[in-house]
């Protein structure tokens, strides 16, 4: 009999914090500027330049700790860790090592029925790189650090996920977690949030880890379940060929599906951490630690609870809503101007998950308006337009954020509610379809639907179907 | 009048009062610099026509009324390790040649906006790592005194500056002695403040947790005055510590009444020079005259502290001179391979023998494997120093030590064998791993003429009691700087 | 005990520092840092059981500075001093292979 492999993977998450200054200096953290244009002589590793810690971060960072169940480490303090490379302006990033802010949590994920905790061994604050640009024909790469001191917390996990529906589980749990708190946007694509995995195989029953690997730069949960299912398959082979897994730092390719390793004479990977001298230990008293918690804000369990409360709307949608804190936004700020819970909830959960999964794109990036989506309820509920033009009207509020009173106007879309002129119109279309006319007499009913597509098609898709049906089945009499 | 034989508060006096004006004294020392230079090579940049823009510019604001400091509109020689906007800083290394920050250290910021005026960058021991300013990219920096001897260092060059009369003060940074030994050796006073007391924003770092900056001066007043215009709290420096007793000139009276002076055994026993150990009892006799107390006591773990801050400063070094890599400013390889390549032939090339030899000291110590026993071992002593020190000022005011074994030794005797080198900081070592201040002032000079200086250690935040016994000292002796003897100085390179 | 660096020491040290010797170079810095280290060693005559490791002198602590922004461009001041450029970007040699 085969062998039977079960994988181990822990996970090295960074999450750039929603603040407005760097980690270190008062240059800003706003994405996109032109190159170096958000730099200093701190965030440039100038001779003679000192840090100074934002204490935004720290906060940010007590609150990500204190939401994932970790203890909050008392006296916390900074070291720097030594490595050279043109993105770290020092040579050395500042980074927390022998007492990182928060340790010992766990969140807890759900894969098909089952619960399970992932333990969260330590999370630290640190620093990001800047950005190396490399041109395909040139034998050199440009740098920019404008992202160069732009705040991170690293939350390390422990070795307890087993598949990589767990990993995204995990990572999804992690990102609502860290949005509902407003710590970060955690957008994957755009790397505020990334994902670094630590991969080893076993046979199942062994209690000892074999060897792992890390592999880096995976930028959406398609390349990180991709990458993850390539290393399994990579380090079984070995094993099976009886060959040894090598601890090593692995950079995934996604177009390629391919991992190869990072491996350099010139990269020693021993970053001879010491304290860092510039910077002084950070002191978490126990009234700090209270003043985060009461301005914690309400986590999902505790949103979700209050939506089937307050809003009288399923279990069902409550959960799919609250699982992103952008849906849930919109959800209430919708409601709080049209008052139709449910019909809000229809709308988000129908026909704006159905586009977004058409575009392949994330609740983060949902870019319509409460206000917008609060009209198109109204007018959608006053059956000011009947459901079809309501979806098309939709799509221009999902895609351009379209007021849609305005459009309907415009492109008069409103439903014919015109009882004389609709009555005219059956007569017309009796006369014209004598076929369905006596199917429907004969008994069936469907025949029915066709006289209906008929007057529809007439009227453009304005006609309100409940009063076309009532209409027919009159003059069908 | 000699303009240059005068304290920076007599000329901050006299312009003040318009018998001079801030372009003539510029225009005197600039004279005798460059008359001296030839003889002491104390500048790595005579800013010439930017000083006397600058002291016009001041004389102006002396005339508006809107300057009116102690020094305003006296000049200044600042260490190369000192950020200066628009001006070279090199910390006499060529790995920094052509750097020009875009920003000024804040304790020359301090300096500037009471009115003196920078007149140029002195040499130095490349990045401060020597006690000889042998070890300049720049060339070498000669004791006004003999120039057959080193000046001391590192801040071998604002002491000779001043000790040569080119300069009537000027700023100097101290990591394990390095404005004490060379003010000793100089024959000229210098302080090194509390850590934390003077902000370190744009001091090019050598060993962050120990380095300070402080001022060099002929005389304890105007060490003290200038002390007092760069301390104080900077919120661009974490480690800057808020004090509210930084009027440090209040403490210039010269009475030592009822002080207790403790007298470290363990300092003037063997590796002390007689000559100097001499010097410094009748130094200590004078104060007991003056009505001091003065008594011998045992510190302790004196021999622990240099092979500790070896440890500790290298360490730091290692990482606060990674940033020197050819990529961001100053020197790059002419030709390299790669970026490893580029950055292995830019270090290699561009620092010098002492500073790589202390950042492979560094790098070896923090590696795996050896930070436990080495690292961590010598922040352990550190600690255990510290803890010496506050256990000797349970009992004294104030040590009195000598600032280093001998007097200054010849150039080129000391860089053949560092770690002999490494021993004459015995004394000035163990005030910078405790964070202490101290004060070296001259108190005599040995039988060939070179000045002895003696230090007065004082507990943390304490430097009024070091600054009463060196005043005190000072009053009772008669000042050992004197402008005769600049003068005859002078005199003598015109025989020659 | 007299310490003994290898030449494979050295040269990892090497690395570490991105500095490059020549061959007396190396032979002087592990001279050096044998010396250096022996001496070093001194401090193991010293028992530090129980003491806790002083990094910082003074117990200052939490030193902050609020999340403001009060820095504006300033790429042409940062850039002045760069050995290589390309419009706004600092030039190295080639990071990436492949």
């Amino acid at each position: 009999m085969a062998r039977q492999y079960e994988t181990v993977i822990g996970l090295e998450v960074h999450v750039e914090l929603a603040t407005k200054t760097k980690i270190f200096c008062g240059c800003s953290t706003e994405f996109g500027g032109a190159p170096n244009t958000h730099t200093c002589p701190v965030c440039t590793g100038m001779p003679g330049a000192l840090p100074v810690l934002n204490k935004q971060v720290v906060e940010y960072a007590m609150a990500v700790g204190l939401a994932t169940n970790c203890e909050i480490t008392r006296v916390c303090r900074f070291d720097r860790k030594n490595y050279f490379y043109p993105d770290n302006p020092q040579n050395y990033q500042i980074s927390q090592l022998y007492l990182p802010i928060a340790r010992n949590g766990y969140v807890e994920i759900e894969v098909g029925d089952t619960k399970k905790k992932i333990g969260i061994h330590e999370m630290h604050m640190e620093e990001d790189a800047g950005k190396l640009v490399h041109d395909e024909w040139e034998d050199y790469s440009l740098v920019d650090y404008n992202r160069s001191g732009v705040p991170l917390i690293e939350i390390v996990s422990e070795p307890d996920m087993r598949s990589a529906e767990e990993v995204i589980a995990y990572l999804e749990k992690l990102r609502l977690i860290i949005q509902y708190l407003g710590a970060s946007d955690c957008r994957l694509q755009e790397g505020s949030m990334r994902a670094d995995v630590n991969l080893s195989v076993r046979e199942v029953g062994s209690s000892t880890f074999g060897t792992r690997t890390e592999m880096k730069n995976l930028n959406s949960f398609k390349a990180i379940t991709r990458a993850i299912e390539g290393e399994r398959q990579r380090q079984t082979e070995l094993l099976e060929e009886g060959k040894q897994v090598i601890q090593e730092t692995r950079r995934w390719d996604d177009n390629k599906e391919y991992s190869y390793a990072m491996r350099s004479k010139e990269d020693a990977q021993d970053y001879r951490y010491f304290p860092e001298p510039d910077l002084v230990p950070v002191l978490i008293s126990e009234e700090w630690i209270e003043e985060v918690k009461a301005r914690q804000p309400e986590f999902r369990t505790e949103k979700l609870e209050r939506y089937k409360k307050e809003y009288d709307i399923p279990q069902y949608d409550a959960e799919i809503l609250t699982e992103s804190k952008k849906m849930a936004d919109l959800f209430e700020a919708a409601t709080a101007i049209c008052h139709k819970p449910k019909k809000v909830s229809n709308w988000l959960m129908g026909e704006t998950m159905r586009l977004m999964k058409e575009e392949g794109m994330e609740a983060e990036n949902l870019a319509f308006s409460p206000e917008n989506l609060a009209k198109l309820v109204d007018l959608a509920d006053a059956g000011t337009v009947n459901s079809t033009v309501a979806k098309e009207v939709f799509e221009h509020v999902f895609r351009e954020n379209t007021d849609p009173e305005v459009y309907v106007e415009e492109h008069g879309l409103k439903t014919m509610n015109d009882e004389g002129m609709l009555r005219e119109l059956a007569e017309k279309v009796i006369a014209e379809n004598p076929k369905s006319v006596a199917d429907f007499k004969g008994g069936k009913e469907k025949a029915l639907g066709a006289l209906v597509g008929q007057m529809m098609k007439a009227t453009k898709g304005k006609a309100n179907p409940a009063m076309i049906q009532k209409l027919l089945r009159e003059a069908l009499k | 009048m000699d303009i240059t034989a005068q304290t920076a508060l007599e000329l901050g006096r006299k312009i003040k009062a318009k018998e001079l004006s801030a372009p003539e004294v510029m225009e005197a020392f600039l004279a005798k610099a460059e008359s001296m230079e030839e003889r002491v090579h104390s500048f790595v940049t005579l800013d010439r026509e930017g000083a006397m823009e600058r002291a016009k510019k001041a004389q102006k604001a002396i005339g508006a009324g809107t300057l009116q400091g102690p020094l305003a509109g006296v000049p200044v020689a600042l260490k190369d390790n000192l950020c200066t906007e628009g001006m070279a800083t090199t910390c006499s290394s060529r790995i920094l040649d052509g750097f020009l920050p875009s920003y000024t250290a804040e304790a020359v910021k301090k300096l500037e906006a009471a009115g003196a005026v920078n007149m140029g960058k002195t040499n130095m021991d490349e990045f401060a790592m020597g006690s000889t300013t042998e070890t300049s990219w720049y060339g070498v920096t000669r004791n006004p005194w003999n120039p057959d001897h080193v000046p001391g260092g590192s801040s071998g060059g604002s002491c000779a500056a001043v000790a040569a009369g080119e300069a009537p003060f000027a700023l100097g940074s101290d990591t394990g002695g390095s404005i004490r030994q060379p003010s000793s050796f100089c024959g000229v006073t210098g302080i090194k403040p509390t850590y934390g007391t003077v902000s370190r924003y744009g001091l090019i770092a050598y060993g962050s947790s120990l380095d300070q900056i402080g001022p060099i001066a002929k005389d304890v007043a105007d060490c003290v005055t200038a002390l007092e215009l760069i301390s104080g709290h900077d919120e661009k420096d974490s480690t800057s510590i808020a004090r509210t007793d930084t009027d440090f000139t209040g403490a210039l009276q010269a009475d030592v009444k009822g002080m207790r002076i403790g007298l470290p055994r363990d300092y003037f026993g063997e590796g002390l020079d007689g000559e100097v150990k001499e010097a410094l009892m009748e130094a200590a006799a004078v104060l007991e005259k003056e009505g001091a107390v003065i008594e011998e006591f045992d510190l302790g773990l004196v021999k622990y502290a240099i092979p500790a801050y070896y440890v500790i400063a290298s360490a730091e070094a290692s990482s606060n001179l990674a940033r020197f890599d050819g990529v961001k400013y100053g020197y790059r390889t002419e030709t390299y391979e790669g970026l490893h390549n580029m950055y292995k032939k830019t270090r290699s090339e561009g620092f010098g023998e002492e500073v790589k030899r202390r950042i492979m000291l560094g790098s070896f110590v923090l590696s795996s494997g050896y930070y436990d026993a080495y690292y961590l071992k010598a922040l352990r002593v550190k600690a255990l120093i510290k803890q010496a020190f506050d256990r000797a000022f349970e009992k004294y005011d104030m040590i009195l030590a000598p600032a280093a074994p001998t007097t200054a030794p010849k150039l080129g005797e000391s860089l053949s064998d560092p770690l002999k080198m490494y021993l004459g900081d015995i004394y000035t070592i163990s005030v910078n791993l405790a964070g202490l201040p101290g004060i070296s002032v001259p108190a005599g000079r040995d039988g060939k003429g070179l000045p002895i200086g003696m230090q007065l250690i004082g507990d943390c935040f304490q430097e009024k009691k070091i600054i009463r016994g060196a005043y005190a000292f000072e009053c009772a002796t008669g000042k050992q700087w004197t402008a005769d003897y600049q003068r005859k100085q002078t005199a003598g390179k015109e025989e020659a | 005990m007299a310490n003994r660096i290898s030449d494979e020491t050295i040269e990892y040290v090497g690395i570490l520092a991105k500095l490059e010797l020549s061959g007396s170079e190396k032979e002087k810095a592990r001279e050096d840092m044998e010396k250096m280290l022996d001496y070093i060693d001194t401090l193991n005559e010293l028992d530090t059981e129980g003491v806790e490791p002083m990094a910082h002198v003074f117990p200052a602590n939490n030193v902050f500075r609020e999340d403001v922004v009060t820095n504006g461009d300033a790429h042409e001041a940062m850039l002045g001093n760069a050995p290589a450029k390309k419009e706004q970007s600092y030039k190295v040699p080639r990071t990436f292979e492949g």
